[in-house]
């Protein structure tokens, strides 16, 4: 498992690997905002835990076509299925490298963002909490689309469409446990909410996206 | 004599084909004679005037937009525990259906709103989980049209559905949470008024009664068209393999 977690982490971070994608196009999506609505610091300040979400889901959804499409071509995920390690392991590895690619940099910059998005100092602790478990989540249920996607050839909007409602409930949640300090409620709440959502996905969806997968390799 | 034995496609079709005259005639005439006392026989109301009558209409409709999915979900195990084509292919058939009743729950639902709430749409949780609804049913039948091998897509559907349901049920609750407060319950406790439980709001039996003769006519009419559709895909089926059969002869 250690092994092709080294290995996705390589293929993902050589020169193409696509692993800076996702993270200009979250870089893009939070200079055009403001550029968009007006440079009014109230109301920027008011809405930037909700576009910083937004955009970590966009620069998730994507990227997610990698997880699986390139090992599927060339036979790689064939071989992955003969090996001595069960298919759920794959897919949990292969969300966890994508995870590691997108979610976690992504992340990182958020502060420095929310700097120019003009968020208040005391929402940063919150943004980056909710934004570490849910960019998790939001890499397993991607994993768990792209599983089911594999098979059809240009599954991009298809894989689009099927996870964008299955990411409703942790975009909800991380986005009102991002702003809820700005609109003087518990933080708490909503960030538990996550965190389960986050760790019924590790649990489950790996399986689901290992079904998936085995039907689309028969 | 089990119910398994309509897994056989034969019997399925045999059975399907003696009922369905009689389910879509008793569908009909419920539906007409449910409109007709609704629309014309009933009072209109003390403060919503004519505009009630819609009810009629758009709580059939969203009951079955909702069950449909229960329908598909115990349909999708079925065939993932039993592997009875039948099933899943009636599964295939209920989801336009549960789409079409979901956007006409939506679009009633927006008609009414305008004249008593004001505006077409608003951030409710019952309006925002139907327009989740609606995008599930959207990705579950995309992804039976995208998968060629019928077997493949029958597995994937049946895996997007039980996920889909965990997932659709999160939401509901994830945007009661996050629109809570904002709409009080009274202007849509319906269902609530509907069943009773609710004492103020209750609704009064001159509209009961053709409401629940709608909701009988509406669950005929899904029936009937379930049925229907079900036998056109067996039907689609069997060509396609006699069509194969010929080529290879």
């Amino acid at each position: 498992m250690i092994a092709l977690l080294i290995r996705d982490l390589r293929i993902a971070t050589r020169a193409g690997g696509g692993a800076g994608l996702g993270l200009a196009f979250f870089l893009m999506v939070v200079v055009l905002v403001p550029l968009g609505v007006g440079p009014e610091t109230q109301l920027l300040a008011r809405i930037a835990p909700g576009i910083l979400w937004v955009g970590a889901l966009l620069a998730c959804l994507l990227t997610l076509d990698r997880i699986f499409a390139l090992d599927f071509e060339d036979g790689t995920l064939d071989a992955l299925l003969c090996a001595p390690l069960p298919l759920s392991g794959v897919v949990l590895v292969k969300s966890l490298a994508h995870w590691l690619v997108t979610g976690l940099p992504l992340t990182l910059i958020s502060p420095l963002l929310g700097v120019l998005l003009n968020l208040p100092p005391e929402g940063y602790f919150w943004l980056m909490a909710s934004l570490l478990p849910g960019t998790l989540s939001l890499s397993v249920i991607g994993a768990f689309g792209a599983a089911l996607t594999v098979g059809v050839r240009r599954g991009g909007l298809l894989l689009s469409l099927l996870v964008l409602p299955l990411y409703v409930p942790t975009l909800v949640f991380g986005a009102e446990c991002a702003s809820a300090l700005m609109a003087f409620k518990d933080p708490l709440a909503p960030f538990i909410f996550l965190l389960v959502i986050t760790l019924g996905s590790l649990a489950f969806l790996p399986m689901a996206g290992a079904a998936a997968l085995r039907a689309n390799l028969r | 004599m089990s119910l398994w034995e309509y897994a056989n496609p034969v019997k399925f079709m045999r059975l399907s084909g003696a009922v369905l005259p009689w389910v879509s005639a008793l569908a009909a005439i419920s539906i007409v004679s449910a409109l007709y006392w609704g629309f014309f026989l009933t009072p209109e109301d003390f403060r919503q005037g004519a505009t009630v009558k819609i009810i009629f209409i758009h709580v059939p409709a969203a009951m079955l937009a909702i069950n449909a999915w229960f329908m598909m979900l115990l349909t999708s195990l079925i065939w993932v525990i039993r592997r009875h084509h039948v099933s899943a292919l009636a599964a295939r058939a209920a989801a336009p259906i549960g789409f079409v009743m979901t956007l006409i729950a939506l679009i009633t639902g927006a008609v009414w709103g305008q004249p008593m709430w004001g505006t077409w749409w608003a951030w409710d949780p019952r309006l925002t989980s139907f327009l989740i609804l609606a995008l599930f049913y959207l990705g579950y039948m995309a992804l039976w049209e995208a998968v060629d091998n019928p077997d493949t897509a029958a597995d994937l559907t049946a895996v997007l559905c039980l996920v889909g349901t965990v997932f659709a049920v999160l939401s509901r609750y994830a945007v009661n949470f996050w629109n809570q407060g904002l709409h009080q319950g009274a202007s849509i406790g319906r269902v609530e008024a509907v069943t009773g439980a609710d004492v103020t709001e209750k609704i009064s039996n001159v509209y009961f009664y053709p409401l629940g003769l709608s909701i009988l006519g509406f669950v005929l009419l899904f029936i009937a068209l379930v049925l229907l559709r079900t036998r056109t895909e067996i039907r689609v089926r069997r060509t396609s393999a006699l069509l194969a059969r010929e080529r290879i002869g």
